[in-house]
């Protein structure tokens, strides 16, 4: 995009001469991912700033009206790519609530596993990079490397450890095995550990909260009218979380405290988020300690998930219905209507607006996207602070360019 | 408040006949026209605390069986007191696709109202930037229309290289 559209202020005139325009990015190592900032400054303090984005536009909502309601799992899950068990999550409650499915026990309790799990995963890149924007490269490995932990459980639970892919229509693609539930139990007890040493390394740090503290303040009333949810909203003192207010999976059973925060600064962004995941530890705990047997995939005589491999071979009602949910003429067979179903996802409301024509392909796949909304607020954050401060907010807010564009 | 409550509230103020309701699981959905769509959503807003415009996105009904109107336009909105939902629906046929823009009731509404300008081209009436966002500026197509295929139309060939100097 050429510069001149984007000037936003006439410099042309006299008093406005001493401005300059900053290009940051799209390849820049402190956006991470590829975003544009157009800034215009005065000196060093930043007079306003435009995003310029879509770098990453790849079609996604175009794509999920082209794969059926399983394939489209493969997409979410590229979406935001630090918590892609999250995405999996969110589209599935919205397919799962268009169709009516009533998932098992041990299904949903699965899912939340992992979901905590992935969301521990998103705030620690969040905090590991927020840190090491700021100069603060220690803490940066210790979050990383418990990254590292959740990406082999995944690794167990699925066989692959980027994009799991695992979850289905109905439930999950297999059950999880025991060497799944030792390394959880394994990463309960050594994660409390890594986690105090994060905040020992940055709670206090002289450093990090000068440059943290009374930076991008987001009013309450700001944050609710410019439509932010999770972290973002719950640091501004919005009392929020939809695991609590609209409960989905196994939530209800489990005793978790909604963290909040008053200031709106980047601090108490990173404070929320430090704690968030303490909570989520805690439902990871009581989750994999109480995880209900059974199976993790629906009834299969509700004709919405593949029978077992073994019963393909083996009997022809099986054999039938594999074909009946492989073929592109057959497949789900969903009521005709529109639902919006939405999860709390690590940076804040994640929602699919599925339109259905009736076939096994969604008509309308509508993503709403949180870091796209959380990016819209960061021209106000920013305007009035320093060139240095730009970082400083744009980890804060944790923006997952892939998400951003999709 | 309950759904019923609102609707009332609503029909008071826009007369009996201006909308209509319809449900779906947990989704409660007003129908209005593009004319009061505008004035709904004020009401909404500062009368019936809706103080959060949650989600903002467009339907292209062109194959969609059954269906009378081209597009559909649904605002989620969201109540984040008491946590209630309640989804603004309204319809629009070409050639008049364009709709006020509720910036001025919610910031938020900026992004939400480029990004459905740029895969529909539906546009916003009195929208402060009304700019293409995620697809490049000289693009000239809707790309989330059902009438535009899903591999292009080959406007990524003729794309002219950018130098260094004009980018």
């Amino acid at each position: 995009m050429p510069l001149e559209q984007l000037q936003p202020l006439d410099a042309t005139t006299e008093e406005k001469d001493y401005l300059w325009t900053l290009n940051f990015g799209p390849q820049h190592p402190a956006t991470h991912t590829t975003l544009r900032l157009i800034l215009t400054l005065d000196g060093e303090t930043v007079v306003k700033a435009v995003p310029d984005i879509g770098f990453l536009h790849s079609g996604f909502e175009k794509l999920g009206e082209d794969l059926d309601y399983n394939q489209y799992v493969t997409i979410v899950d590229r979406m935001n790519y630090i918590s892609p068990i999250m995405n999996e999550v969110a589209w599935f409650h919205s397919v799962e609530k268009l169709m009516g499915i009533e998932l098992t026990p041990r299904c949903k309790y699965l899912r939340v596993i992992l979901g905590e799990l992935s969301r521990i995963s998103d705030h620690l890149l969040a905090i590991g990079a927020q840190a090491l924007d700021l100069g603060g490269f220690t803490a940066f490995l210790y979050a990383f490397n418990q990254r590292e932990y959740i990406y082999d459980i995944f690794e167990t639970a699925s066989g692959q450890r980027f994009h799991p892919s695992y979850l289905r229509v109905g439930g999950l693609v297999f059950d999880v095995d025991d060497d799944f539930i030792r390394k959880v139990r394994g990463f309960v007890k050594t994660f409390p550990k890594a986690h105090a040493d994060v905040c020992r390394l940055l709670n206090r740090n002289r450093i990090f909260l000068d440059r943290t503290q009374g930076i991008g303040i987001l009013s309450k009333e700001m944050a609710i009218n410019m439509s932010c949810t999770g972290p973002i909203a719950r640091a501004s003192g919005v009392v929020r979380d939809i695991r609590k207010d609209e409960p989905y999976l196994a939530y209800p059973d489990f005793d978790f405290k909604v963290v909040c925060a008053q200031e709106g600064d980047s601090f108490a962004r990173y404070l929320v988020r430090m704690e968030e995941m303490i909570e989520s530890l805690k439902i990871i705990d009581k989750a994999i300690e109480n995880l209900p047997t059974g199976g993790v995939s629906v009834d299969a005589d509700s004709k919405v998930v593949f029978p077992e491999q073994q019963a393909v071979y083996r009997s022809i009602e099986s054999l039938i219905q594999h074909f009946e949910l492989v073929m592109p003429n057959r497949q789900w067979t969903p009521p005709v209507d529109e639902i919006y179903g939405c999860i709390e996802s690590p940076n804040g409301e994640l929602g699919f607006y599925v339109v259905s024509d009736g076939t096994g392909v969604s008509y309308r796949a509508r993503t709403r996207p949180p870091s796209y909304i959380h990016f819209a607020i960061f021209p106000y954050l920013i305007e009035g602070h320093t060139l240095s401060d730009v970082v400083a907010v744009l980890g804060s807010l944790n923006i997952i360019a892939a998400e951003l564009d999709r | 408040m309950p759904f019923d409550a609102i609707v009332t509230q609503l029909q008071s103020r826009l007369g009996a006949d201006a909308l209509t309701t319809s449900e779906f699981r947990d989704n409660r959905r007003i129908h209005v026209s593009p004319d009061q769509l505008f004035e709904a959503l004020r009401i909404l807003n500062a009368d019936l605390c809706f103080d959060m415009l949650a989600e903002l996105t467009a339907v292209d009904y062109l194959k969609f069986p059954g269906a009378r109107d081209r597009f559909g336009v649904i605002y989620g909105l969201l109540n984040t007191e008491s946590g209630e939902r309640v989804y603004v629906k309204t319809f629009l046929n070409e050639p008049d696709v364009s709709l006020p823009s509720v910036y001025s009731i919610w910031r938020g509404a900026d992004w939400l109202e480029r990004e459905v300008y740029d895969m529909y081209g539906i546009h916003f009436e009195g929208h402060p930037d009304l700019r293409r966002i995620l697809m490049p500026e000289e693009f000239t197509s809707w790309p989330l229309r059902k009438d535009y295929p899903m591999r292009g139309k080959g406007e990524r060939h003729n794309f002219t290289p950018i130098t260094r100097a004009e980018s």
